[in-house]
Protein backbone atom coordinates (compact mmCIF):
# COMPACT_ATOMS: atom_id res chain seq x y z
CA UNK A 1 0.00 0.00 0.00
CA UNK A 2 1.36 3.37 -0.98
CA UNK A 3 0.05 6.54 0.51
CA UNK A 4 0.64 9.49 -1.74
CA UNK A 5 1.03 12.47 0.52
CA UNK A 6 0.04 15.62 -1.30
CA UNK A 7 1.13 18.98 0.05
CA UNK A 8 -1.46 19.60 2.68
CA UNK A 9 -2.25 22.12 5.37
CA UNK A 10 -5.84 22.57 4.38
CA UNK A 11 -7.20 20.75 7.40
CA UNK A 12 -5.22 21.95 10.40
CA UNK A 13 -4.95 19.21 12.98
CA UNK A 14 -6.58 16.71 10.67
CA UNK A 15 -3.81 14.21 11.21
CA UNK A 16 -4.31 14.24 14.95
CA UNK A 17 -8.15 14.18 14.97
CA UNK A 18 -9.52 10.91 16.38
CA UNK A 19 -10.78 8.83 13.46
CA UNK A 20 -14.54 8.31 13.63
CA UNK A 21 -14.33 5.08 11.66
CA UNK A 22 -11.48 2.60 11.73
CA UNK A 23 -11.27 -0.58 9.70
CA UNK A 24 -8.44 -2.95 10.60
CA UNK A 25 -7.20 -5.84 8.47
CA UNK A 26 -10.55 -6.92 7.13
CA UNK A 27 -10.52 -10.23 5.29
CA UNK A 28 -13.73 -11.68 3.92
CA UNK A 29 -14.00 -14.97 2.08
CA UNK A 30 -17.02 -16.54 0.43
CA UNK A 31 -17.59 -20.24 -0.10
CA UNK A 32 -18.51 -20.68 -3.74
CA UNK A 33 -19.07 -23.79 -5.86
CA UNK A 34 -15.59 -23.27 -7.39
CA UNK A 35 -13.86 -22.97 -4.03
CA UNK A 36 -13.09 -20.20 -1.59
CA UNK A 37 -13.22 -16.68 -3.01
CA UNK A 38 -11.41 -13.90 -1.19
CA UNK A 39 -13.56 -10.84 -1.78
CA UNK A 40 -11.80 -8.43 0.58
CA UNK A 41 -8.16 -8.99 1.42
CA UNK A 42 -6.60 -7.26 4.40
CA UNK A 43 -8.16 -3.84 3.96
CA UNK A 44 -7.42 -1.19 6.58
CA UNK A 45 -8.49 2.40 6.54
CA UNK A 46 -9.42 5.13 8.94
CA UNK A 47 -11.72 8.02 8.27
CA UNK A 48 -11.70 11.37 10.07
CA UNK A 49 -14.88 13.02 11.28
CA UNK A 50 -16.48 15.03 8.49
CA UNK A 51 -14.25 13.53 5.85
CA UNK A 52 -15.46 12.59 2.38
CA UNK A 53 -13.81 9.29 1.54
CA UNK A 54 -14.05 7.91 -1.98
CA UNK A 55 -13.66 4.24 -2.86
CA UNK A 56 -12.95 3.25 -6.42
CA UNK A 57 -11.99 -0.07 -7.97
CA UNK A 58 -12.84 -2.47 -10.76
CA UNK A 59 -16.16 -4.27 -10.78
CA UNK A 60 -16.23 -7.29 -8.47
CA UNK A 61 -13.26 -6.18 -6.36
CA UNK A 62 -15.20 -6.28 -3.10
CA UNK A 63 -16.33 -2.70 -2.57
CA UNK A 64 -19.93 -3.55 -1.72
CA UNK A 65 -18.76 -6.42 0.47
CA UNK A 66 -16.53 -4.02 2.40
CA UNK A 67 -19.45 -1.60 2.91
CA UNK A 68 -21.74 -4.39 4.05
CA UNK A 69 -19.14 -5.35 6.64
CA UNK A 70 -18.76 -1.76 7.87
CA UNK A 71 -22.55 -1.43 7.96
CA UNK A 72 -22.79 -4.55 10.12
CA UNK A 73 -24.82 -6.52 7.58
CA UNK A 74 -22.28 -9.28 6.98
CA UNK A 75 -20.45 -11.39 9.49
CA UNK A 76 -17.95 -14.18 9.32
CA UNK A 77 -14.99 -11.95 8.50
CA UNK A 78 -11.59 -11.38 10.07
CA UNK A 79 -10.52 -7.99 11.36
CA UNK A 80 -12.35 -5.25 13.22
CA UNK A 81 -14.55 -2.28 12.48
CA UNK A 82 -14.64 0.50 15.07
CA UNK A 83 -16.89 3.53 15.24
CA UNK A 84 -15.50 6.27 17.49
CA UNK A 85 -13.18 3.73 19.04
CA UNK A 86 -15.87 1.20 19.90
CA UNK A 87 -15.87 -2.15 18.08
CA UNK A 88 -19.06 -2.71 16.13
CA UNK A 89 -20.87 -5.96 15.75
CA UNK A 90 -24.07 -5.56 13.76
CA UNK A 91 -25.69 -2.41 12.36
CA UNK A 92 -24.53 0.70 14.19
CA UNK A 93 -27.07 3.50 14.81
CA UNK A 94 -24.69 6.19 13.56
CA UNK A 95 -24.15 4.48 10.21
CA UNK A 96 -26.60 5.01 7.35
CA UNK A 97 -26.40 3.13 4.08
CA UNK A 98 -27.45 3.76 0.51
CA UNK A 99 -27.45 0.52 -1.40
CA UNK A 100 -26.28 -0.23 -4.90
CA UNK A 101 -29.43 -2.16 -5.82
CA UNK A 102 -32.87 -0.67 -6.07
CA UNK A 103 -34.03 -0.50 -2.48
CA UNK A 104 -37.17 1.62 -2.29
CA UNK A 105 -40.22 0.03 -0.69
CA UNK A 106 -42.67 -0.48 -3.58
CA UNK A 107 -45.67 -0.41 -1.21
CA UNK A 108 -44.86 3.06 0.11
CA UNK A 109 -45.25 6.36 -1.68
CA UNK A 110 -42.19 8.57 -2.15
CA UNK A 111 -42.93 10.61 0.96
CA UNK A 112 -43.63 7.51 3.05
CA UNK A 113 -40.41 5.93 1.84
CA UNK A 114 -38.42 8.97 2.89
CA UNK A 115 -40.30 9.27 6.20
CA UNK A 116 -39.58 5.62 7.01
CA UNK A 117 -36.58 6.07 9.33
CA UNK A 118 -38.39 8.94 11.09
CA UNK A 119 -41.40 6.71 11.63
CA UNK A 120 -39.10 4.08 13.14
CA UNK A 121 -37.57 6.75 15.36
CA UNK A 122 -41.08 7.55 16.60
CA UNK A 123 -41.34 11.15 15.40
CA UNK A 124 -44.85 12.62 15.42
CA UNK A 125 -46.57 12.49 12.06
CA UNK A 126 -46.52 16.17 11.11
CA UNK A 127 -42.89 16.55 12.05
CA UNK A 128 -41.74 13.53 10.11
CA UNK A 129 -43.60 14.58 6.99
CA UNK A 130 -42.14 18.09 7.22
CA UNK A 131 -38.68 16.66 7.46
CA UNK A 132 -39.31 14.08 4.74
CA UNK A 133 -40.62 16.80 2.40
CA UNK A 134 -37.42 18.74 2.94
CA UNK A 135 -35.30 15.79 1.83
CA UNK A 136 -37.59 14.92 -1.07
CA UNK A 137 -37.12 18.42 -2.38
CA UNK A 138 -33.38 18.27 -1.73
CA UNK A 139 -33.01 15.39 -4.19
CA UNK A 140 -35.19 17.24 -6.69
CA UNK A 141 -38.37 15.21 -6.45
CA UNK A 142 -40.84 17.98 -5.58
CA UNK A 143 -44.28 17.13 -6.82
CA UNK A 144 -43.67 13.37 -6.75
CA UNK A 145 -44.41 12.91 -3.01
CA UNK A 146 -47.58 10.89 -3.55
CA UNK A 147 -46.22 8.71 -6.36
CA UNK A 148 -45.21 5.12 -5.87
CA UNK A 149 -41.78 3.75 -6.91
CA UNK A 150 -43.31 1.80 -9.80
CA UNK A 151 -44.27 5.14 -11.35
CA UNK A 152 -40.71 6.52 -11.20
CA UNK A 153 -37.62 6.08 -13.33
CA UNK A 154 -34.61 4.14 -12.05
CA UNK A 155 -32.66 7.31 -11.30
CA UNK A 156 -35.61 8.82 -9.45
CA UNK A 157 -35.96 5.71 -7.33
CA UNK A 158 -32.27 5.85 -6.48
CA UNK A 159 -32.79 9.45 -5.35
CA UNK A 160 -35.71 8.34 -3.17
CA UNK A 161 -33.53 5.82 -1.34
CA UNK A 162 -30.87 8.47 -1.02
CA UNK A 163 -33.35 10.92 0.55
CA UNK A 164 -34.54 8.14 2.86
CA UNK A 165 -31.05 7.57 4.26
CA UNK A 166 -30.32 11.31 4.42
CA UNK A 167 -33.54 11.87 6.37
CA UNK A 168 -32.20 9.68 9.17
CA UNK A 169 -29.22 12.08 9.39
CA UNK A 170 -26.66 9.43 10.27
CA UNK A 171 -23.23 10.57 11.41
CA UNK A 172 -21.57 8.27 8.89
CA UNK A 173 -23.00 7.69 5.43
CA UNK A 174 -22.04 4.72 3.28
CA UNK A 175 -23.10 5.35 -0.30
CA UNK A 176 -22.71 2.51 -2.78
CA UNK A 177 -22.84 4.02 -6.28
CA UNK A 178 -25.84 6.23 -5.54
CA UNK A 179 -25.48 8.09 -8.83
CA UNK A 180 -24.94 5.12 -11.11
CA UNK A 181 -28.37 5.29 -12.73
CA UNK A 182 -28.23 9.03 -13.40
CA UNK A 183 -27.23 11.02 -16.45
CA UNK A 184 -24.04 13.08 -16.26
CA UNK A 185 -25.76 16.45 -15.62
CA UNK A 186 -28.01 15.18 -12.83
CA UNK A 187 -25.07 13.33 -11.40
CA UNK A 188 -23.00 16.51 -11.17
CA UNK A 189 -25.82 18.58 -9.72
CA UNK A 190 -26.77 15.91 -7.21
CA UNK A 191 -23.09 15.58 -6.33
CA UNK A 192 -23.09 19.29 -5.47
CA UNK A 193 -26.19 18.75 -3.32
CA UNK A 194 -24.62 15.85 -1.47
CA UNK A 195 -21.49 17.88 -0.79
CA UNK A 196 -23.60 20.75 0.45
CA UNK A 197 -25.60 18.52 2.82
CA UNK A 198 -22.47 16.76 3.96
CA UNK A 199 -20.77 20.08 4.79
CA UNK A 200 -23.86 21.42 6.55
CA UNK A 201 -24.43 18.34 8.69
CA UNK A 202 -20.68 17.67 9.03
CA UNK A 203 -21.41 14.10 8.01
CA UNK A 204 -18.64 11.63 7.42
CA UNK A 205 -19.25 10.11 4.02
CA UNK A 206 -17.86 7.05 2.27
CA UNK A 207 -18.72 6.85 -1.39
CA UNK A 208 -18.23 3.97 -3.81
CA UNK A 209 -18.15 5.02 -7.41
CA UNK A 210 -16.88 3.91 -10.80
CA UNK A 211 -16.67 7.47 -11.95
CA UNK A 212 -13.23 9.01 -11.45
CA UNK A 213 -14.42 12.57 -12.07
CA UNK A 214 -17.11 12.14 -9.46
CA UNK A 215 -14.65 10.67 -6.97
CA UNK A 216 -12.18 13.53 -7.39
CA UNK A 217 -14.92 16.16 -7.36
CA UNK A 218 -16.32 14.98 -4.04
CA UNK A 219 -13.57 13.32 -2.02
CA UNK A 220 -10.94 14.42 0.47
CA UNK A 221 -9.22 11.10 -0.04
CA UNK A 222 -9.74 8.31 -2.54
CA UNK A 223 -8.96 4.67 -1.91
CA UNK A 224 -8.15 2.76 -5.08
CA UNK A 225 -8.72 -0.97 -4.77
CA UNK A 226 -7.07 -3.79 -6.72
CA UNK A 227 -8.88 -6.36 -8.78
CA UNK A 228 -9.63 -9.63 -6.98
CA UNK A 229 -8.71 -10.15 -4.24
CA UNK A 230 -9.70 -6.62 -3.25
CA UNK A 231 -6.75 -4.96 -1.54
CA UNK A 232 -5.89 -1.31 -1.01
CA UNK A 233 -3.76 -0.27 -3.97
CA UNK A 234 -3.33 3.36 -3.03
CA UNK A 235 -4.97 6.07 -0.97
CA UNK A 236 -4.79 9.43 -2.72
CA UNK A 237 -5.19 12.70 -0.86
CA UNK A 238 -7.21 15.18 -2.99
CA UNK A 239 -5.90 18.60 -2.11
CA UNK A 240 -8.39 20.82 -3.87
CA UNK A 241 -9.94 23.86 -2.18
CA UNK A 242 -13.39 23.70 -0.56
CA UNK A 243 -16.19 24.54 -0.95
CA UNK A 244 -16.13 22.75 -4.28
CA UNK A 245 -18.77 22.72 -6.93
CA UNK A 246 -18.97 20.79 -10.15
CA UNK A 247 -17.13 23.70 -11.84
CA UNK A 248 -13.87 22.49 -10.37
CA UNK A 249 -13.94 19.71 -12.95
CA UNK A 250 -12.37 22.00 -15.54
CA UNK A 251 -9.34 23.02 -13.43
CA UNK A 252 -5.83 21.81 -14.21
CA UNK A 253 -5.12 20.28 -10.79
CA UNK A 254 -8.32 18.31 -11.13
CA UNK A 255 -7.12 16.87 -14.41
CA UNK A 256 -3.88 15.70 -12.80
CA UNK A 257 -5.71 13.76 -10.10
CA UNK A 258 -8.00 12.16 -12.63
CA UNK A 259 -5.04 11.10 -14.77
CA UNK A 260 -3.21 9.61 -11.80
CA UNK A 261 -6.18 7.59 -10.60
CA UNK A 262 -7.03 6.51 -14.09
CA UNK A 263 -3.56 5.05 -14.60
CA UNK A 264 -3.85 3.09 -11.32
CA UNK A 265 -7.26 1.89 -12.23
CA UNK A 266 -6.40 0.98 -15.79
CA UNK A 267 -3.76 -1.44 -14.57
CA UNK A 268 -6.29 -3.17 -12.35
CA UNK A 269 -9.13 -3.16 -14.84
CA UNK A 270 -6.85 -4.63 -17.52
CA UNK A 271 -5.67 -7.32 -15.14
CA UNK A 272 -9.31 -8.08 -14.32
CA UNK A 273 -10.26 -8.42 -17.96
CA UNK A 274 -7.30 -10.65 -18.77
CA UNK A 275 -8.01 -12.91 -15.78
CA UNK A 276 -11.67 -13.19 -16.64
CA UNK A 277 -10.89 -14.07 -20.25
CA UNK A 278 -8.32 -16.72 -19.34
CA UNK A 279 -10.68 -18.21 -16.76
CA UNK A 280 -13.37 -18.45 -19.42
CA UNK A 281 -10.95 -20.09 -21.83
CA UNK A 282 -9.78 -22.57 -19.20
CA UNK A 283 -13.37 -23.33 -18.24
CA UNK A 284 -14.36 -23.70 -21.90
CA UNK A 285 -11.52 -26.04 -22.95
CA UNK A 286 -12.34 -29.71 -22.56
CA UNK A 287 -15.52 -29.02 -20.64
CA UNK A 288 -18.40 -31.17 -21.90
CA UNK A 289 -21.11 -29.15 -23.64
CA UNK B 1 -58.51 20.45 -27.53
CA UNK B 2 -58.08 16.85 -26.50
CA UNK B 3 -58.24 14.02 -28.94
CA UNK B 4 -61.07 11.57 -28.32
CA UNK B 5 -59.86 8.42 -26.56
CA UNK B 6 -60.29 5.38 -28.81
CA UNK B 7 -63.11 3.13 -27.64
CA UNK B 8 -60.78 0.21 -26.95
CA UNK B 9 -58.76 2.32 -24.47
CA UNK B 10 -61.65 3.55 -22.34
CA UNK B 11 -61.72 2.42 -18.75
CA UNK B 12 -64.95 0.43 -18.96
CA UNK B 13 -63.97 -1.31 -22.20
CA UNK B 14 -62.68 -4.56 -20.61
CA UNK B 15 -65.89 -4.95 -18.59
CA UNK B 16 -68.03 -4.30 -21.65
CA UNK B 17 -65.95 -6.74 -23.66
CA UNK B 18 -66.28 -9.40 -20.96
CA UNK B 19 -70.05 -9.03 -20.63
CA UNK B 20 -70.42 -8.89 -24.41
CA UNK B 21 -68.49 -12.13 -24.89
CA UNK B 22 -70.56 -13.78 -22.17
CA UNK B 23 -73.82 -12.65 -23.82
CA UNK B 24 -72.55 -13.89 -27.18
CA UNK B 25 -71.73 -17.26 -25.61
CA UNK B 26 -75.20 -17.54 -24.07
CA UNK B 27 -76.86 -16.67 -27.37
CA UNK B 28 -74.68 -19.21 -29.19
CA UNK B 29 -75.67 -21.95 -26.72
CA UNK B 30 -79.33 -21.01 -27.12
CA UNK B 31 -79.00 -21.29 -30.87
CA UNK B 32 -77.15 -24.62 -30.70
CA UNK B 33 -79.82 -26.10 -28.44
CA UNK B 34 -82.63 -24.98 -30.74
CA UNK B 35 -80.75 -26.32 -33.74
CA UNK B 36 -80.61 -29.68 -31.88
CA UNK B 37 -76.83 -29.70 -32.02
CA UNK B 38 -76.72 -29.68 -28.19
CA UNK B 39 -78.96 -32.08 -26.33
CA UNK B 40 -81.57 -30.07 -24.39
CA UNK B 41 -81.87 -32.83 -21.79
CA UNK B 42 -78.26 -32.29 -20.81
CA UNK B 43 -77.93 -28.57 -21.49
CA UNK B 44 -81.13 -26.62 -21.03
CA UNK B 45 -81.52 -23.55 -23.27
CA UNK B 46 -80.26 -20.44 -21.45
CA UNK B 47 -83.66 -18.83 -21.83
CA UNK B 48 -85.12 -21.66 -19.70
CA UNK B 49 -82.44 -21.08 -17.08
CA UNK B 50 -83.34 -17.39 -16.97
CA UNK B 51 -87.01 -18.38 -16.80
CA UNK B 52 -86.26 -20.64 -13.83
CA UNK B 53 -84.94 -17.79 -11.69
CA UNK B 54 -88.32 -16.56 -10.34
CA UNK B 55 -89.29 -20.13 -9.48
CA UNK B 56 -85.99 -20.85 -7.76
CA UNK B 57 -86.18 -17.59 -5.86
CA UNK B 58 -89.84 -17.83 -4.77
CA UNK B 59 -90.39 -21.56 -4.29
CA UNK B 60 -86.97 -22.85 -3.33
CA UNK B 61 -86.05 -20.04 -0.90
CA UNK B 62 -82.80 -19.54 -2.73
CA UNK B 63 -81.99 -16.36 -0.80
CA UNK B 64 -81.94 -18.15 2.55
CA UNK B 65 -79.76 -20.87 1.05
CA UNK B 66 -77.54 -18.32 -0.61
CA UNK B 67 -77.10 -16.58 2.75
CA UNK B 68 -76.25 -19.85 4.45
CA UNK B 69 -73.60 -20.81 1.88
CA UNK B 70 -72.23 -17.27 1.85
CA UNK B 71 -71.90 -17.26 5.65
CA UNK B 72 -70.22 -20.67 5.63
CA UNK B 73 -67.86 -19.42 2.94
CA UNK B 74 -67.14 -16.27 4.94
CA UNK B 75 -66.45 -18.22 8.14
CA UNK B 76 -64.17 -20.63 6.31
CA UNK B 77 -62.39 -17.71 4.56
CA UNK B 78 -61.67 -15.92 7.82
CA UNK B 79 -60.43 -19.10 9.49
CA UNK B 80 -58.36 -20.21 6.55
CA UNK B 81 -56.75 -16.78 6.18
CA UNK B 82 -55.85 -16.45 9.85
CA UNK B 83 -54.49 -19.96 10.23
CA UNK B 84 -52.96 -20.12 6.76
CA UNK B 85 -51.01 -16.90 7.12
CA UNK B 86 -50.01 -17.75 10.69
CA UNK B 87 -48.88 -21.21 9.52
CA UNK B 88 -46.80 -19.70 6.72
CA UNK B 89 -45.19 -17.26 9.15
CA UNK B 90 -44.34 -20.09 11.55
CA UNK B 91 -42.77 -22.16 8.80
CA UNK B 92 -40.77 -19.08 7.74
CA UNK B 93 -39.54 -18.37 11.26
CA UNK B 94 -38.58 -21.90 12.20
CA UNK B 95 -36.34 -23.53 9.65
CA UNK B 96 -36.55 -26.92 11.32
CA UNK B 97 -40.34 -26.88 11.21
CA UNK B 98 -40.22 -25.86 7.57
CA UNK B 99 -37.81 -28.63 6.58
CA UNK B 100 -39.90 -31.13 8.51
CA UNK B 101 -43.31 -30.23 7.11
CA UNK B 102 -43.04 -28.36 3.81
CA UNK B 103 -43.37 -31.47 1.62
CA UNK B 104 -46.31 -32.64 3.69
CA UNK B 105 -48.11 -29.37 3.27
CA UNK B 106 -47.49 -29.45 -0.47
CA UNK B 107 -48.80 -33.01 -0.64
CA UNK B 108 -51.93 -32.03 1.28
CA UNK B 109 -52.52 -29.18 -1.15
CA UNK B 110 -52.77 -31.74 -3.95
CA UNK B 111 -54.88 -34.33 -2.08
CA UNK B 112 -58.62 -34.77 -2.77
CA UNK B 113 -59.56 -33.59 0.68
CA UNK B 114 -63.26 -33.70 -0.04
CA UNK B 115 -63.03 -37.46 0.60
CA UNK B 116 -62.46 -36.68 4.28
CA UNK B 117 -66.09 -35.68 4.77
CA UNK B 118 -67.18 -38.96 6.45
CA UNK B 119 -64.54 -38.42 9.10
CA UNK B 120 -65.70 -34.85 9.70
CA UNK B 121 -69.30 -36.06 9.87
CA UNK B 122 -68.28 -38.36 12.71
CA UNK B 123 -66.33 -35.62 14.48
CA UNK B 124 -68.66 -32.64 14.07
CA UNK B 125 -72.02 -34.19 13.11
CA UNK B 126 -74.23 -33.37 10.15
CA UNK B 127 -74.23 -29.61 10.51
CA UNK B 128 -72.70 -26.36 9.31
CA UNK B 129 -69.54 -26.90 11.40
CA UNK B 130 -68.61 -29.92 9.29
CA UNK B 131 -69.11 -27.86 6.15
CA UNK B 132 -67.06 -24.91 7.38
CA UNK B 133 -64.28 -27.20 8.62
CA UNK B 134 -64.18 -28.99 5.26
CA UNK B 135 -63.81 -25.65 3.50
CA UNK B 136 -61.14 -24.66 6.01
CA UNK B 137 -59.17 -27.88 5.51
CA UNK B 138 -59.27 -27.57 1.74
CA UNK B 139 -58.11 -23.95 1.63
CA UNK B 140 -55.37 -24.07 4.25
CA UNK B 141 -52.40 -25.57 2.39
CA UNK B 142 -52.20 -23.11 -0.53
CA UNK B 143 -52.30 -20.14 1.83
CA UNK B 144 -49.56 -21.57 4.05
CA UNK B 145 -47.37 -22.32 1.04
CA UNK B 146 -47.87 -18.96 -0.65
CA UNK B 147 -47.29 -17.05 2.59
CA UNK B 148 -44.04 -18.95 3.09
CA UNK B 149 -43.05 -18.29 -0.52
CA UNK B 150 -43.82 -14.57 -0.25
CA UNK B 151 -41.85 -14.14 2.97
CA UNK B 152 -38.84 -16.12 1.74
CA UNK B 153 -38.89 -14.23 -1.55
CA UNK B 154 -38.47 -10.80 0.06
CA UNK B 155 -35.52 -9.12 -1.64
CA UNK B 156 -32.35 -9.30 0.43
CA UNK B 157 -31.66 -5.58 0.02
CA UNK B 158 -35.03 -4.60 1.53
CA UNK B 159 -34.24 -6.69 4.60
CA UNK B 160 -30.84 -5.00 4.72
CA UNK B 161 -32.47 -1.57 4.57
CA UNK B 162 -34.45 -2.54 7.66
CA UNK B 163 -31.39 -3.88 9.41
CA UNK B 164 -29.36 -0.76 8.63
CA UNK B 165 -32.13 1.34 10.21
CA UNK B 166 -31.91 -0.87 13.32
CA UNK B 167 -35.45 -2.23 13.13
CA UNK B 168 -36.58 -4.58 15.89
CA UNK B 169 -37.63 -8.09 14.90
CA UNK B 170 -41.30 -7.21 15.00
CA UNK B 171 -40.79 -3.99 13.04
CA UNK B 172 -38.76 -5.94 10.51
CA UNK B 173 -41.70 -8.29 10.11
CA UNK B 174 -44.58 -5.81 10.03
CA UNK B 175 -42.89 -3.03 8.12
CA UNK B 176 -40.86 -5.00 5.59
CA UNK B 177 -41.42 -8.76 5.32
CA UNK B 178 -45.19 -8.71 5.56
CA UNK B 179 -45.89 -5.91 3.06
CA UNK B 180 -43.29 -7.36 0.69
CA UNK B 181 -45.00 -10.75 0.87
CA UNK B 182 -48.58 -9.46 0.60
CA UNK B 183 -49.08 -9.83 -3.16
CA UNK B 184 -47.97 -13.47 -2.99
CA UNK B 185 -50.07 -14.07 0.13
CA UNK B 186 -53.10 -12.81 -1.77
CA UNK B 187 -52.41 -15.19 -4.64
CA UNK B 188 -52.52 -17.96 -2.02
CA UNK B 189 -55.71 -16.55 -0.56
CA UNK B 190 -57.46 -16.54 -3.92
CA UNK B 191 -56.46 -20.17 -4.49
CA UNK B 192 -57.35 -21.19 -0.94
CA UNK B 193 -60.73 -19.48 -1.02
CA UNK B 194 -61.61 -21.18 -4.32
CA UNK B 195 -60.72 -24.56 -2.83
CA UNK B 196 -62.74 -23.75 0.27
CA UNK B 197 -65.82 -22.70 -1.69
CA UNK B 198 -65.69 -25.75 -3.97
CA UNK B 199 -65.53 -27.98 -0.93
CA UNK B 200 -68.27 -26.16 0.93
CA UNK B 201 -70.74 -26.51 -1.92
CA UNK B 202 -69.52 -30.03 -2.66
CA UNK B 203 -70.03 -31.21 0.92
CA UNK B 204 -73.45 -29.53 1.12
CA UNK B 205 -74.31 -31.56 -1.95
CA UNK B 206 -72.83 -34.79 -0.60
CA UNK B 207 -74.33 -34.71 2.88
CA UNK B 208 -77.50 -33.05 1.68
CA UNK B 209 -77.30 -30.35 4.30
CA UNK B 210 -77.17 -26.58 4.19
CA UNK B 211 -77.37 -24.05 1.45
CA UNK B 212 -76.91 -23.98 -2.31
CA UNK B 213 -75.22 -27.38 -2.55
CA UNK B 214 -78.25 -29.09 -1.07
CA UNK B 215 -80.57 -27.13 -3.36
CA UNK B 216 -78.55 -28.15 -6.40
CA UNK B 217 -78.76 -31.74 -5.19
CA UNK B 218 -82.56 -31.59 -4.84
CA UNK B 219 -83.13 -29.87 -8.17
CA UNK B 220 -80.89 -32.35 -9.95
CA UNK B 221 -82.73 -35.27 -8.35
CA UNK B 222 -85.97 -33.81 -9.63
CA UNK B 223 -84.32 -33.50 -13.01
CA UNK B 224 -85.04 -29.75 -12.99
CA UNK B 225 -82.05 -28.87 -15.12
CA UNK B 226 -82.94 -25.22 -15.71
CA UNK B 227 -83.39 -24.78 -11.95
CA UNK B 228 -80.05 -26.52 -11.26
CA UNK B 229 -78.20 -24.13 -13.53
CA UNK B 230 -80.02 -21.17 -12.01
CA UNK B 231 -78.88 -22.33 -8.55
CA UNK B 232 -75.31 -22.70 -9.83
CA UNK B 233 -75.47 -19.02 -10.85
CA UNK B 234 -75.91 -18.21 -7.16
CA UNK B 235 -72.80 -20.20 -6.28
CA UNK B 236 -70.94 -18.06 -8.80
CA UNK B 237 -72.36 -15.00 -7.10
CA UNK B 238 -70.92 -16.15 -3.76
CA UNK B 239 -67.53 -16.57 -5.38
CA UNK B 240 -67.74 -13.10 -6.95
CA UNK B 241 -68.52 -11.58 -3.57
CA UNK B 242 -65.65 -13.40 -1.85
CA UNK B 243 -63.29 -12.19 -4.57
CA UNK B 244 -64.49 -8.61 -4.43
CA UNK B 245 -63.88 -8.65 -0.67
CA UNK B 246 -60.32 -9.99 -0.99
CA UNK B 247 -59.57 -7.41 -3.63
CA UNK B 248 -60.82 -4.65 -1.32
CA UNK B 249 -58.71 -6.00 1.49
CA UNK B 250 -55.62 -6.10 -0.69
CA UNK B 251 -56.06 -2.51 -1.91
CA UNK B 252 -56.53 -1.40 1.67
CA UNK B 253 -53.48 -3.26 3.00
CA UNK B 254 -51.21 -2.39 0.10
CA UNK B 255 -52.27 0.63 -1.92
CA UNK B 256 -49.60 0.29 -4.64
CA UNK B 257 -49.32 -3.04 -6.44
N1 LIG C 1 -22.96 -13.62 -0.89
C1 LIG C 1 -21.95 -13.91 -1.70
N2 LIG C 1 -21.62 -15.19 -1.95
C2 LIG C 1 -20.57 -15.50 -2.75
N3 LIG C 1 -19.82 -14.59 -3.39
C3 LIG C 1 -20.11 -13.29 -3.19
C4 LIG C 1 -21.20 -12.87 -2.36
N4 LIG C 1 -21.24 -11.53 -2.36
C5 LIG C 1 -20.25 -11.12 -3.17
N5 LIG C 1 -19.55 -12.17 -3.67
C6 LIG C 1 -18.39 -12.11 -4.55
O1 LIG C 1 -17.45 -11.23 -3.97
C7 LIG C 1 -16.84 -10.44 -4.96
C8 LIG C 1 -16.99 -8.97 -4.62
O2 LIG C 1 -18.34 -8.59 -4.73
P1 LIG C 1 -18.82 -7.12 -4.48
O3 LIG C 1 -20.27 -7.07 -4.66
O4 LIG C 1 -18.29 -6.66 -3.17
O5 LIG C 1 -18.09 -6.34 -5.67
P2 LIG C 1 -18.11 -4.78 -6.02
O6 LIG C 1 -16.73 -4.29 -5.91
O7 LIG C 1 -19.15 -4.09 -5.24
O8 LIG C 1 -18.51 -4.82 -7.57
P3 LIG C 1 -19.39 -3.79 -8.41
O9 LIG C 1 -18.54 -2.60 -8.64
O10 LIG C 1 -19.66 -4.52 -9.68
O11 LIG C 1 -20.61 -3.50 -7.62
C9 LIG C 1 -17.47 -10.80 -6.28
O12 LIG C 1 -16.60 -11.66 -6.97
C10 LIG C 1 -18.72 -11.54 -5.90
O13 LIG C 1 -18.98 -12.56 -6.84
MG1 LIG D 1 -20.92 -3.27 -5.67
Amino acid sequence: MTVVAMPSGRMPGAATAEPILTVDNIVKQFETPDGVLTAVDNVSLSVRPGEFFGVIGPSGCGKSTLFNIIGGLLDGYDGTVRVAGETVDGPHPSIGMIFQEESTFPWRSVIDNVAFPLEIAGLPKSERYDRARHFVSLVGLDGFERRFPAELSGGMRQRVSMARTLAAQPKIMLMDEPFAALDEQTRLLLGDKVLQIQQELKQTTLLITHNITEAVQLSDRIMVMTYRPGKVKRIVEIDLPRPRTSEIVSSEAFGRYVAQIWSDLREEATRGLVEDESRKLRGGAGAPP
Amino acid sequence: MTRPVPFSQRRYFPAVLGLGSFAAFVIAVEFLVYADILNRFIIPPPSDVIGAFPRVIMEEHVLARFTQTALEALAASVLVTIFGVAGGVLLYQFTLLRRATETWVAAIAAAPLVLMYPLYLVIFGRNATTIVMMGFTAGLAPIILKTLEGLSGTRRVLINVGRSFNLTRSQQFWKILFPAALPTIFVGMRLGLIFALINIVGVEYLINFGGLGQLINELAERYDLAGTYAAICFVILVSIIVFALTERLERWLRPAG
